[in-house]
This record gives structure tokens, sequence and C-alpha cells, in this order.
């Protein structure tokens, strides 16, 4: 399934899965991943790789120019065996997300019913009924992409990104869903917004969403929204 | 035990603690980060005999004022750097790339970078801080790394380990002749552009624009524009990566960026010519020249090389 090793500059390679982005290619791309990290965090490390980062599509491997050993870190990637090693995990842990959609939250739900032809509970249901398979975390700290939603709620990004969207907004763009974890600019089509913390920097798995895991939404209100967010800012 | 320590007394305008920045944590959405002047900050270290990737101040325009109120302290200021050290009895204009020595109540206030954007201050030992992840750099805009992930502010306390001795050390920086000249490589997507379009972004001139930070550096100039689309599947980014968004204006992707972007990139800046770029003040003029990557590995190496022996030239003063 890798197609091509790209070097991208003096210390960075593209690892090319080709040009689908699907959740089958992304759960052998994350699987690829995890081998990578292994190695990285493998005591003897042996190639002193500075960076893995997997995407929809592809994954980006960092190195030190100064050690002089891209050919062998090249070899390495393209000897990875994914089949052989017996790795692919099976999402089974789904994790369950609140998320309320009041009003003050859904910024475009109401926009979006009408973009579609569609009510704003039609949204919500098709929204709640989806199974989440998690791409990549990214951009920001704790940034999940996930994916995919059913082709009935399919929207280009905003034309004018907003300045400023709150902490826990969740957004969808084409087949993908997204959920800032921190106050941030953004052009996605915001739906609800949860009251959970998506990033902690004192743990060992920062994110709490991760490709580990499959994702559902709960829907919840208001009140209990606020019951939620006052627990968690409390501990 | 209580810490040596200086009170801030004005903070500057964007002072934060840096190291060399985050390994392995890319793909957790956390950026390289880190110092925007390697060199400088290779030297401030040097200069006071640390190790070379213990974490300092890095400032931007106008630097901290300090107040060193417990113990003595032999600190370095790397770049080129305004500043006054302020003594019981004596104003000292500062000299940057050396170090000095301070008693209690001594002041340092770094008034401006001269011709350039970034410099560094350090001391000997080292300061006291927890970082994240391993890497004791400052990621602001999510509260990552020391201080709780922010800017230095006014009235705070910065800890540090150690009393400085008296022996001061200088770094001939002869400051590196001014160069016009932005070298790059292909980018992943150059061949989303025209070749015409791709001779006007090497042919004509950019300027750097007011609004360039350490997440991104923004220039004005040639409006670029890709031949179909703006967008791609977003992808896994580095530092120096030059994207072309719809607006047309190239955005060249400095230590804090975004792990993953979504817009086509026409080219990568080198990594020596990295910290050249960053250091160009606002309203600079410069062109981009197109090299192989086979010379950008040599240049890389060679100048590493090169620089390593111009660190072992500190001396005595």
């Amino acid at each position: 399934m890798l197609k091509k090793i790209t070097q991208i500059n003096e210390c960075a390679l593209i690892l090319d899965f080709g040009s689908i982005v699907s959740i089958d290619v992304n759960k052998y791309i994350n699987n690829f991943a995890n081998i990578v990290y292994d190695e990285i965090n493998n005591k003897n490390n042996r190639f002193q790789i500075i960076n893995c980062v997997p995407s929809y599509n592809k994954i980006l491997i960092q190195f030190n120019p100064l050690l002089n050993n891209k050919n062998k870190i090249i070899s390495y990637l393209n000897n990875i065996n994914l089949e052989k090693k017996n790795t692919i995990k099976i999402n089974s842990d789904i994790l369950e997300i609140p998320i309320c959609y009041s009003l003050i939250f859904s910024l475009d739900l109401e926009n979006i019913s009408k973009k579609l032809s569609l009510s704003k509970d039609e949204i919500i249901n098709l929204h709640l009924n989806t199974d989440f398979h998690v791409y990549m975390n990214g951009f920001m700290p704790g940034l999940p992409f996930m994916g995919d939603l059913d082709s009935r709620l399919f929207l280009e990004r905003k034309l004018t990104p907003r300045t400023s969207l709150q902490k826990g907004s969740v957004g969808i763009v084409n087949k993908f869903c997204v959920i800032y974890p921190n106050t941030s600019p953004g052009g996605w089509n915001i739906i609800g917004r949860t009251p959970l913390n998506l990033f902690n920097k004192n743990i060992s798995e920062p994110c709490l969403i991760n490709s580990d895991k499959k994702i559902k939404f709960k829907k919840i209100s208001l009140k209990e929204f606020n019951e939620i967010e006052k627990n968690l800012n409390a501990v | 035990m209580q810490y040596n320590f200086f009170e801030v007394m004005r903070p500057g305008i964007y002072s934060t603690f840096q190291d060399i920045g985050f390994k392995n944590t890319q793909h957790l959405g956390v950026t390289t980060s880190g110092v925007m002047d390697p060199f400088l900050f290779f030297i401030a270290n040097s200069l006071v005999g640390n190790d070379l990737n213990l974490p300092m101040i890095e400032f931007a325009f106008q630097g901290p004022k300090l107040k060193l109120i417990k113990g003595k302290a032999k600190f370095s200021i790397a770049g080129n750097v305004e500043f006054i050290i302020i003594k019981k009895n004596n104003i000292i204009n500062g000299i940057s790339n050396r170090s000095y020595y301070l008693s209690e109540g001594d002041i340092i206030d770094i008034i401006r970078t001269i011709d350039s954007n970034y410099g560094y201050l350090t001391v000997e030992g080292g300061f006291v801080l927890e970082g994240n992840f391993n890497s004791f750099s400052t990621l602001t805009y999510s509260s990552i790394g020391p201080n709780q992930g922010k800017k230095i502010i006014k009235k705070q306390s910065i800890n540090f380990f150690k009393n400085g001795s008296r022996i001061n050390k200088e770094f001939k920086y002869g400051l590196t002749k001014k160069m016009n000249k932005i070298r790059v490589i292909q980018g992943p997507q150059m061949n989303f552009f025209m070749l015409k379009t791709i001779n006007k972004f090497f042919k004509n001139q950019y300027i750097i624009n007011k609004s360039s930070n350490r997440i991104g550096i923004r220039i004005n100039g040639s409006q670029i524009f890709a031949l179909n689309s703006h967008n791609i599947d977003s992808e896994p980014v580095v530092k120096g990566s030059i994207q072309i968004p719809g607006s047309g204006d190239p955005i060249v992707l400095m230590n804090d960026h975004p792990t993953i972007g979504g817009y086509p990139k026409i080219a990568t800046v080198i990594l020596n010519d990295l910290p050249l770029l960053a250091q160009f003040p606002i309203g600079t003029n410069f062109q981009f020249g197109l090299i192989s990557l086979k010379d950008a590995e040599n240049i890389f190496k060679e100048s590493w090389v090169k620089f390593k022996k111009k660190l072992l030239e500190i001396k005595t003063i």
C-alpha cells in the first residue's frame, strides 16, 4: 500500500499511500505509524527518528540530517510489512462524546438546514447515528479529524472563516467532523459543542480522541452540558 | 531551597522560554516550536559554558528588563541587540555576543533588536523550568511549556540554578553579510503551478508583512495562484514550507506552524536559511532562489561544521 517515499527537505520524508482518502487506507496508515512509534519508543531507537505524523493518506517522517542515516531509514520504511507483523488493530473501543446541539452552540445549524434541505433534527440524527473513525490528530494539539459522515451532510468549508471559535466546538466539512480542543479561528460549519477537554499535556495519552478508538456522539441538554463543564473545571 | 532569581520589571513584546523544540509530538498536534534562530541560541549557551541545548529566553523586537534580586549571575545575550546594564554607580552599554557578571540589585534592560527580530538571553547554569514532552519550548496559544505555557509577564520571578562565575567570554560574531536571497527547494506541490507562475515567484521581490510571527512569515509581492485548486487533502507540513492560500499571498510556515495543512506548497526554504529569514525585519525586500535538494543538504552540513568550529573560537576576555 506504500506507493512512494519522497524526500521533501533536508530532514523530512513523505510516505505516499495513494490519492484515495478512505477509512480503510487510513487504518492501514495508522497501523504503519504504530510500528514506527514502536521503533521510536524502543530503547535503541536505532534511527533517531524525530517525528512520525500520519494524515489521511500520507505519513511524514522527520530525521536528523547530521546523522547521515537517511538511506537506512528509507530502507527500514520500505521493509515494514504489516501483514507479516499482523498488527492490524480492530477499533472496538467505542468512546462516547457528549454533544450539546443547543442553538447557542450550533452556530451554523439553522443555515445548514436550509442549504441541505434537512430539518435540524434530521441533521442531528444523522450525526448521532454515525460511528466515527479517527483519521488523525493535527492542526492544533488534540484536534481529531473524524469520518465518515452520511453523504447527505456533505458541505463546503465556510467562505469566510470565523476569527474565534469556542473550545469544544464541533464542525463538519465534506465527510469529516472535527472538534476544536481550544479557542481557535476556523472555517468549519459548527453544529454543536462538547464540554469535554480533548487534550491533557500531563498524561501519557494526551489526546482524548485518537485513532485507536471509535467515536460516537451522545446528545446532551444545555443543563447537562453546564453540569459536566462545571464538574470538569472543579477537578 | 530558595533559588537565585530575577524579577521582571518589563516583560518585553514577546519573551518566551525556548529550547531546540519538541520531538515526536507532531502526531498529537503539538508542533516543533523551539528557537527561531538556533545559531544564536547555541552561541548564548556557549558563552556561559552551558550545555548547548539548555533552554533560555527568546525575545522579539524589545526584550525584558530584569532586576537581579537574589544571587550572582553570569549572563549572555546573543544577537544584534541594544541593551544596558544598570549597576549601583554606573550604566554600561552592553555588547551582544559576550557574557557579563551581575551582582544583586543589578538590572539588565534589553532595549531592542537591531536590524533583526529575535535575540537570546541566558545565564550560566540555566533557568529553573518545568517543561512538557521532554522539552522546554513554549507554545503560547496552546499553553504548553514552561511558565504555564505563557509569555513572561511583569513582576513574575525567573529562577536560576547557579551563582555565576566571574570569567567572561566573547564571540566575534562577524555579522553575516546582508543576504537578500533566500534559497528554497521544490515544494511538494510545485506542479500545482504553471511554469509562468513559478517563474514569477522567483523573478519578483517579496516584502515581509507586519503580521508575521512565530507561526508563519507572511509576505507580499507577486500574488501566486494554483492552476486548478488551492486546496489539497490536509497533510503534515514542515517548517520552511511556503504555502499558497486562495488569497495568493504566500505564507512561510515557521516554528509554531499548525502540524497539518491543506494548501499547496510551491517551495520549501532550506534549513540553513530559515534563521536568516526569521530575522528579516518587517518591510525587508528579498527574493527566492531555487537550488537542488542535494545542494541544500550539503549547505546545511557544511555550515554546521563551520559553525561548530566558530563556537570553539569563543575566547575569555
